[in-house]
């Protein structure tokens, strides 16, 4: 099993609240490996919200040859986490030379591009390094993005936490992301840690998707250059949440039609039959079959999460106005955010999707029976 | 016989047939039934002399007498114009078991002569060759405790399928918002009936599953489809509601056309599809035959044509000259003639050149999709050089065809049928659920619903295989009411009905532990485990011993 763990606040938090949460819920998880995701960061990275920032592990030869490379480029380093860990890791941690954090000034040439192109020339640049880190084995780079860290390891999320001394003034977020376990389905690979990232989208994953093959040789052949990787089934729901939104310009409600869509008798019956039914047989290679719970994050800093059809993994949201949390369990939610009112937790059933916008006020569920916002 | 008797070249001894009539002297009772019903006349009265030498006893010098009996039965034919088919129905109609086919256990020579007036052998059937690779292929994907395995009997479950072009989805958005033409998609069950055409099949059995279908779709809510074949549809079937459960077919005869076309001003409701058929797995490069002993003056008229005559399809569209010609002109003429609202696809027989095809259709935005049938499909009638040696087996052509529309980004969006021994072992469901794994969106069979909703008694043991000849012993494939009369049409209808309804919960029992409902498992291969490494590499699925 995994515990996912994920906190939206207006004051900006320590990681340490996700490991907390995370090591309530451990009965749930088997402590082989953590993800992190922060975004909406507070402390020094706070001034400089557009500067991408690079988050990997790297080997001594790694960092040199990622200095060359980002040099050549003309990236200037800004500003840099320094991550100090003992030369013996505790049991269980694999030894590493590099924890990397850094923020980047962009190239000059590359001023004055648009948005969407300094955007895709973020990717490249992310999947050049990781193409170059897998051919030596001397880098793994998960992101690489303004205002987002990502930190992954193997071990007990708590002890990888400690030892790392995550538990500082200087690392702090208002969008906190945690997952507990390593992928066991398949080769364990620091790649295959959820949350995964694309371009400003990001979500972790309790359970298997058994429409994982399919799915994957979809979105391979639709053209866009994210779409790589899949060493975890997980990470294709990351890809089509940045499909429906960025090629099909849908918004969050329509995630669950295309991941889970309606059966017919109650599509025939929605107000958006026709726009519901297209989507249903045009993007049918995307429908996911397995038990899952799906936490995420989105570039407004909104988080949501959704569940398989048949709801079958536990996914509970609560909390206050100005922070809310997401847990696979409601101890999580209670060491989060013991002051809440409990009787407004919410867990999403097999139709609901739960968000918190970028306001943290309230939680706004759509139904999927419900009308939906037209495609923008 | 005389020891000295002439013989002839294909003068045959019964055990030199494939089949033997083994027949029991003291159980018969001469009712004449087994003559009377071997639809090959392989059977005539014996009348048989016997001379018993009784020896006097004690008496010495008495002499031996000679006593002669006679005793009636029946004798086999020898002449291979009325070598036994196996059919055994002097068996099932022997009151007393007295009587009963056997196979040989030599090869027989029959084979040799079989060409009588230099015109090799026809016959209906399939391949004679049992067992596919279909049925090596094990689903391994089982969920165990990394997530719940679904329950076949309780989840909620959708088994559909598409058929006609899906757009890619950004273009369904757009043509949405811009008003623009979407092209037709049916929801569909994914297992249909294949074509098998009005006189290649009774009226009984053509009216059995028309009411099966119907029932299943309008009292059980299984979208299930039926092909035409090529031989028109009955005129009423035309200007009924109930068309929209038929895929009317138009193959390189155009039987039965003029028909269809006439009607359409008249139609209450859409076909479901057009099928264009190019080829057919049973006999590829070949067109359609039906053998003039089934053209009576019912199926003339619905053809068109004169009582009495042979009617070959020619083995192309003699119009059309190139591939280019075919998808462009005739599937855009089938879609035009139905207001653009009807998916309209081809179906070939298995081939190593479908690639091509397959390439040009994605080219082409009215394509609805491909039928591809493999060589064990079977057929009414065809040369058995063609059924037994022409062909592409079918696994490894959807395989590629749908790794081909994999690296075109149009797996969604061309749907695949599959086709031709289908559950030719008994297996439908896993040979069904095996090809979709390997990419097909859709399953066609014919010869499985024949043996299923109607005993048809036809086998890859090269049993019976006479449908071409009108001689159908069960009424299926004849067009004799003498015989056909034997076939109740509800009774199929309700075979037809246990068909689907088992085969679904078979298809859930496959499905289910696989953590799959919601969806189809198209090109699900990580599924797939085959025990033969050669077949693993070459459908690029699991080697699993």
């Amino acid at each position: 099993m995994c515990r996912l763990f994920a906190i939206t606040s207006e004051e900006p938090l320590s990681p340490m609240v996700a490991f907390k949460a995370l090591d309530v819920m451990r009965e749930g998880h088997d402590g082989s490996g953590v993800g992190l995701f922060l975004r909406d960061l507070g402390g020094p990275f706070e001034e400089m919200k557009d500067a991408p920032i690079l988050s990997g592990i790297f080997t001594e030869n790694g960092l040199k040859r990622l200095d060359t490379f980002m040099m050549n480029l003309g990236f200037m380093t800004k500003y840099k986490l320094p991550i100090k860990v003992s030369r013996t890791p505790p049991a269980g941690i694999p030894k590493r030379d590099i924890y990397l954090v850094r923020a980047y000034e962009y190239p000059e040439e590359w001023d004055g591009l648009s948005q969407q192109e300094l955007y895709s020339r973020l990717v490249s640049v992310r999947l050049q390094l990781r193409k170059m880190g897998e051919a030596e084995h001397d880098m793994m780079v998960f992101s690489f993005w303004p205002d987002v860290i990502m930190i992954k390891e193997i071990g007990e999320p708590l002890k990888v936490a400690q030892h790392l001394k995550l538990d500082r003034k200087d690392l702090k977020a208002r969008v906190i992301m945690a997952q507990g376990r390593q992928n066991t389905n398949y080769a364990i690979n620091l790649y295959a840690c959820h949350p995964f990232f694309l371009e400003g989208f990001s979500t972790m994953t309790n359970g298997e998707n058994t429409a994982f093959i399919p799915i994957k040789d979809y979105l391979q052949s639709r053209g866009v250059p994210g779409y790589t990787g899949y060493q975890s089934d997980s990470e294709v729901f990351t890809h089509i949440l940045h499909y429906s939104q960025m090629r099909l310009g849908l918004g969050i409600e329509a995630y669950k039609h295309i991941i889970t869509p309606l059966q017919d008798k109650e599509i025939a019956v929605h107000p958006n039959a026709a726009l519901l039914q297209s989507l249903k047989q045009s993007c049918r290679r995307l429908i996911i079959d397995g038990p899952n719970c799906v936490i995420g994050s989105l570039p407004d800093h909104s988080l949501f999460m959704v569940q398989d059809r048949k709801k079958l993994r536990p996914g509970v949201v609560g909390g206050r106005p100005g922070k809310y949390a997401f847990s696979s369990e409601i101890c999580g939610l209670d060491a989060a955010i013991p002051d809440r009112d409990k009787s407004l937790d919410f867990q999403p059933m097999h139709t609901d999707t739960a968000i918190v916008g970028p306001n943290r006020q309230e939680v706004t569920t759509c139904r999927q029976t419900a009308p939906l916002p037209l495609p923008r | 016989m005389p020891s000295n008797r002439p013989i002839t070249p294909s003068t045959l001894s019964v055990r030199d047939l494939p089949w033997q009539i083994v027949w029991d002297k003291d159980k018969c009772t001469l009712c004449g039934q087994c003559t009377a019903i071997c639809p090959v006349h392989a059977l005539e009265l014996g009348v048989f002399r016997k001379r018993t030498v009784a020896l006097p006893l004690g008496i010495i010098g008495a002499p031996p007498e000679n006593h002669t009996q006679l005793f009636y039965g029946i004798r086999q034919k020898t002449d291979p114009a009325f070598a036994c088919v196996g059919c055994a129905m002097c068996t099932m109609v022997c009151p007393n078991g007295a009587i009963s086919p056997h196979r040989s256990d030599d090869m027989d020579k029959l084979v040799f002569h079989r060409d009588r007036g230099g015109l090799p052998r026809s016959r209906g059937g399939r391949r004679n060759t049992p067992g596919t690779v279909l049925d090596q292929i094990k689903f391994i994907r089982i969920s165990m405790l990394t997530d719940p395995a679904l329950d076949a009997g309780r989840h909620e479950f959708e088994i559909r399928t598409l058929l006609g072009r899906v757009l890619p989805p950004e273009d369904n958005l757009k043509f949405i918002r811009q008003n623009g033409w979407i092209p037709p998609v049916r929801e569909i069950y994914p297992l249909m009936i294949g074509g098998m055409s009005f006189g290649a099949l009774s009226p009984n059995m053509w009216e059995g599953l028309q009411m099966g279908v119907v029932y299943l779709n309008e009292e059980l809510g299984m979208p299930v489809r039926i092909s035409t074949g090529e031989g028109g549809c009955p005129p009423r079937l035309l200007r009924s509601r109930f068309l929209k459960y038929v895929i009317l077919q138009i193959a390189s005869g155009y039987f039965g056309w003029d028909e269809i076309i006439h009607a359409i001003p008249d139609m209450k409701e859409d076909p479901c599809a057009i099928e264009i058929k190019y080829g057919q797995g049973a006999k590829p490069g070949d067109g359609g035959l039906l053998m003039w002993y089934k053209v009576n003056r019912l199926i003339a008229a619905i053809r068109g044509v004169p009582a009495g005559v042979s009617l070959p399809s020619p083995p192309t569209h003699q119009t059309q000259y190139s591939i280019e010609e075919s998808v462009a002109k005739m599937i855009q003429s089938m879609s035009m003639a139905w207001g653009f609202r009807v998916p309209v696809y081809p179906k070939i027989s298995g081939t190593s050149t479908a690639m091509a095809v397959l390439n040009n259709l994605t080219r082409n935005p009215y394509a609805g999709g491909l039928g591809i049938d493999g060589e064990d499909g079977g057929t009414g009638a065809a040369y058995n050089i063609s059924m037994n040696h022409m062909g592409h087996p079918i696994a490894s052509n959807i395989r590629d065809a749908y790794l081909g529309l994999v690296t075109a980004g149009m797996e969604n969006e061309i749907p695949l049928i599959a086709g031709g021994g289908i559950g030719k072992s008994g297996n439908l469901a896993a040979n069904a659920a095996a090809l979709i794994m390997l990419g097909a969106s859709g399953i066609q069979v014919g010869k499985y619903i024949m043996q299923a909703t109607a005993g048809c008694v036809g086998a890859e043991s090269d049993r019976c295989n006479i449908c071409n000849i009108g001689q159908c012993p069960k009424g299926i494939t004849s067009q004799d009411p003498r015989l056909y009369r034997r076939l109740d049409p509800e009774l199929v209808a309700q075979r037809l009905v246990d068909v689907f309804l088992s085969f679904d919960m078979e298809l859930r029992k496959i499905i289910a532990p696989l953590g799959r409902s919601t969806s189809l498992p198209i090109g699900m291969s990580d599924a797939l485990g085959v025990s033969d490494y050669h077949i693993a590499e070459r459908l690029k699925i699991n080697y699993v011993v």
